[in-house]
């Protein structure tokens, strides 16, 4: 039987979803076209607040990378926006004029937000939350610091506030109720989520009606109702979605506040089916993920031809991911006459809990400050259950049902298999233990990998790991991140993370924050916090220098003997007679007593004298040389050959590359050293392709290689793209080079790395997604016009003096006895 | 009282060495590395780690205890030994702190010169 057709228009989480459950059910039943509007592939929009605040990067939160679409046959044609329906010829027409015809079509072209017609609301600086471009155009506008609005203080908006705080901006949120978050909170609870977010530095305004957004050329405030006026450099508006049924109503079907679909999924148009946030019902539009999925699930049944297959509303759960509040609700909590309520409030502690209940049934709850029973509640609320026997210990959550304190182990023992683990994928504890005794599944990545439990926006993943536990016994062991040192339990993607997300800019206030078991840490530890300080607070971190290896601290290498080399820059391996004279002088000089080349294709001094070394530096300062940072986790050399000024196989400037490169990047941290090198053509006299970062020059431009290693571990380069100039190939290898400062793990050389997070993951960030590159190479050139200047004339000068002299000399004291 | 005082050696003012550093003092008798640890505590100990001579005073300097820059074994600053599974020793002197000054123990220091003392 020939494949049908199935068209999708959209590529968001629930199209997604619905694809991945078709091709579960029924792999080769259809050929699968998607147009997707956004030039990328499916990423979990939930994940991008994580994304703002910088505790993830896109690529973290990538749900199909290209290769799922080339694996299961589908033709996506990613930034294509379709234009039309014809639903007499059965086709669809993107605005590129690709014309594609259908048997089946999904419309799930989503939502888009509400923009408030204000005067100003146009202007430049004033953006809406919704899909990573506007995250970017954030991330980018924060960068210049200054004063940002929120309009809306509801899930999104607040998790805007919170990552465009992080970003360094000072943000005021605008709400026009007079409580925070009023459709998932009661006011009690609106009132401590207020109290929490301004404790936190963020301004909130309640009962806030914006009059106009102020400015010529672009946005310079907003001005409310009553007069107030607040300076803003950027405004955000996120004050709801809207859903996005222009399309289908184009094509004349049924549309309401959404695409109004039957039970069935299907619009007016037995055909054509309508998904996610832009399908309408029972009367209601919806925007959480979970109901979302349960229509992508009902989609994938009835193209399968499971004609029983039916989407009913459920009541849903949200959390709200702003780092340090905690706060869950669930159900429905509106005051009603039938309705009871209980609740707990404790100030100091600052918990309050609220559940609702209607004829001794749960049908609400809110909490705030211990969120631990909140799926435990979600779940009694899902199954209607009868609570009269435990109405008294309720309120105190399932640890206190039975008498007797139980353990959280006990209490996960005790729920039931169907009981719902992971909101986001509607995933229930039984499926997670059948698949876990199924597939002999050990660890929390392969359960999400068969399950998607925890998948998503990852809050229950204590509660997976429970369950883990619980099939697997002690030998699961959760902690099996490998943690830093000795003096704490967390391993250093964790403390990265917590040191952005807590705004941690020193090593005492890291230590604290995080619980460190020593006083002031170890030489393992010190060393790679002083590295993620300096790369992640550019500018504002001073460096700790009795937290550097000695080498680092005084810039230059300590050899056995307690005496030092000493190596200077020699840009792209040229020198020249004075350099090479002065570097003789020096010698006689100081009586250093061996003189080599390197295999970087520089000069090493050996045998100096601690003391020396300001003397040495100085010589060589005044000749025009700075230090070539031989000893730091840091930018090393740039080998190259001659290229096109001498070679007759040279294809480039080879040289002059190589030295444009060292002279961009000298002076740059990084996780550990960075070797790089230039060849003018694929016979490869630099050696480029055993660099940790290597250029091979061809006639139509320069081929970039990355993640090579010729040390303790042998490994050729892999290319990670092709440049057609100069600038692009620095402007690759910066952004290379960023990506690996802030996700590499200290010690961690490019090739560890590349291949702990995949070489994909990292030709998408610089090389496929330019705007993302743009950005990292902007935080490159960000750093390094604090990194670039020469430590040695520091030092001359005068700076940590005492570095270099003995406290005191003494004689022999002569032996009372 | 006198003849005790004089058995101690002035070498310099704490605030000379910074904290979690060293400073090293020569004498006729070999380096000794003079540490300061984050609390203000101070120690000397002979310049040496008893792995392969590496100079101390050059080390990571954390909680009462110091790093080797060579072969990162960890010296306890408190009594010289090798922590952790490595076992060896270097001499430790004495230390005095008197408004603001460090005092090594003189006859400590004497001892260093003679070979196994």
């Amino acid at each position: 039987m020939a494949k049908q057709k199935l068209v999708v228009i959209g590529n968001g989480m629930a199209p997604g979803r619905a694809l991945e459950k078709l091709f579960e059910l029924a792999p080769d039943a259809y050929d699968v076209t998607i147009f997707n509007a956004e030039p990328r592939v499916n990423y979990d929009r939930i994940l991008l607040s994580p994304v703002l605040s910088g505790e993830k990067s896109f690529d973290d939160i990538i749900i199909h990378g290209d290769a799922w679409y080339i694996e299961k046959g589908i033709t996506l044609h990613k930034g294509h926006k379709v234009t039309e329906v014809n639903r007499a010829a059965r086709t669809v027409t993107s605005e590129h004029g690709e014309t594609v015809s259908y048997d089946r079509l999904i419309l799930a072209t989503g939502s888009n937000p509400v923009i408030i017609p204000v005067p100003g609301h146009a202007l430049p600086g004033v953006l809406t939350y919704r899909d990573l471009d506007d995250v970017h155009a954030m991330m980018l506008a924060a960068k210049a610091g200054g004063k940002a609005v929120v309009i809306g203080g509801g899930l999104l908006g607040l998790e805007a506030a919170a990552g465009l705080q992080a970003q360094g901006m000072e943000v005021v949120v605008l709400h026009l109720m007079p409580t925070l978050m009023e459709r998932q909170l009661d006011p009690a609870a609106g009132y401590l989520l207020q109290k929490a977010v301004e404790s936190r530095g963020i301004k909130v305004h309640c009962k806030a009606n914006t009059h106009e957004i102020t400015g010529t050329d672009r946005v310079t405030g907003v001005r409310l109702d009553d007069g107030t006026v607040y300076p803003a450099d950027l405004v955000v508006m996120a004050v709801g979605i809207r859903p996005n049924a222009g399309l289908a109503k184009a094509a004349g079907l049924e549309v309401n506040r959404g695409i109004v679909v039957s039970p069935d999924m299907r619009s007016s148009d037995p055909d054509i089916f309508a998904l996610g946030e832009c399908a309408e019902a029972s009367g209601q539009v919806f925007g959480l993920v979970a109901p979302l999925y349960d229509m992508a699930g009902v989609v994938a049944r009835q193209l399968t031809g499971d004609a029983t297959a039916a989407f009913s509303p459920q009541a849903t759960a949200t959390k709200l991911k702003v780092t340090g509040i905690d706060l869950y609700s669930a159900g429905d909590f509106a005051d009603a006459k039938d309705r009871e309520e209980i609740v707990l409030r404790d100030p100091m502690r600052g918990v309050y809990k609220r559940l609702v209940l209607k004829d001794n049934i749960l049908i609400g709850a809110v909490l705030y400050g211990d969120t631990g029973d909140g799926p435990w509640f979600f779940d009694m609320i899902k199954r209607g259950i009868d609570i009269s026997g435990m109405r008294e210990t309720l309120i105190f959550g399932q640890g206190y049902q039975g008498g007797s304190l139980a353990d959280p182990m006990a209490a996960v023992a005790a729920l039931p298999d169907e009981a719902e683990i992971c909101g986001c994928n509607g995933v229930c504890k039984g499926k997670i233990t059948t698949k876990i005794a199924e597939l002999g599944l050990t660890s929390l990545d392969a359960v999400r990998a068969h399950t998607k439990a925890s998948a998503s926006c990852g809050s229950c993943t204590g509660l997976v790991e429970q369950v883990i536990r619980l099939s697997l016994g002690e030998s699961y062991n959760p902690a099996a991140v490998q943690p830093m040192c000795g003096c704490t339990d967390l391993g250093h993607d964790d403390v990265r993370r917590l040191i952005k997300a807590k705004e941690l800019k020193s090593i005492p206030a890291i230590m604290q924050e995080l619980g460190w078991k020593t006083s002031c840490g170890c030489a393992k530890c010190r060393p790679a916090l002083n590295y993620y300080l300096i790369c992640d607070w550019p500018g504002e971190y001073a460096d700790d220098s009795q937290s550097r290896y000695i080498n680092e601290r005084v810039h230059a290498n300590i050899q056995k003997d307690g005496t030092y080399s000493v190596v200077p820059r020699m840009w792209g391996g040229l020198t020249s007679a004075k350099e090479l004279r002065a570097i003789a002088d020096v010698v006689d000089k100081f009586a250093i007593p061996t003189v080599k080349v390197t295999g970087g294709q520089r000069i090493d001094l050996l045998g100096v004298k601690k003391e020396d070394l300001p003397a040495v530096w100085s010589d060589l300062n005044l000749a025009g040389m700075i230090s070539g940072a031989a000893y730091a986790k840091g930018l090393r050399t740039v080998k190259t050959c001659v290229g096109t000024d001498w070679c007759r196989f040279g294809t480039q400037d080879s040289t002059g590359l190589g030295v444009k490169i060292e002279k961009f990047m000298w002076g740059s941290w990084t996780p550990a050293k960075v070797k790089m090198a230039v060849s003018g053509c694929p016979r490869n006299c630099a050696e480029a392709t055993c660099k940790d970062v290597g250029v091979i020059c061809v006639d139509s431009g320069y081929e970039i290689h990355f993640a090579g290693a010729a040390g303790l571990d042998i490994h050729g380069t892999q290319v990670l793209g092709h440049a057609r100039t100069e600038e692009e190939t620095i402007e690759i290898i910066a952004a290379l080079t960023q990506l690996y400062r802030e996700q590499g793990r200290y010690l961690e050389r490019i090739y560890k790395w590349a291949k702990r997070v995949g070489t994909d993951s990292i030709k998408r960030a610089v090389i496929e997604d330019t705007a993302r590159r743009r950005v990292l190479f902007d935080r490159f050139v960000l750093s390094q016009s604090y990194a670039q200047i020469d430590p040695w004339a520091e030092r001359v000068a005068g700076k940590d003096a005492h570095e270099f002299a003995p406290i005191g000399t003494l004689g022999l004291p002569q032996a009372a006895e | 009282m006198n003849a005790k005082t004089s058995e101690w050696i002035d070498v310099g003012a704490e605030a000379d060495i910074p904290l979690r550093g060293a400073r090293v003092v020569r004498s006729a008798a070999g380096d000794i590395a003079v540490f300061r640890a984050a609390d203000g505590s101070v120690f000397a100990l002979r310049d040496r780690c008893p792995h392969k001579g590496g100079p101390l005073s050059q080390g990571i300097v954390h909680g009462h205890g110091v790093t080797c820059p060579l072969h990162n074994w960890v010296i306890s600053l408190e009594t010289g030994e090798a922590q952790g599974a490595d076992h060896g020793c270097t001499p430790k002197i004495p230390v005095q702190r008197l408004d603001g000054r460090i005092l090594l123990d003189a006859q400590a220091i004497a001892r260093l010169a003679v070979p196994h003392g």
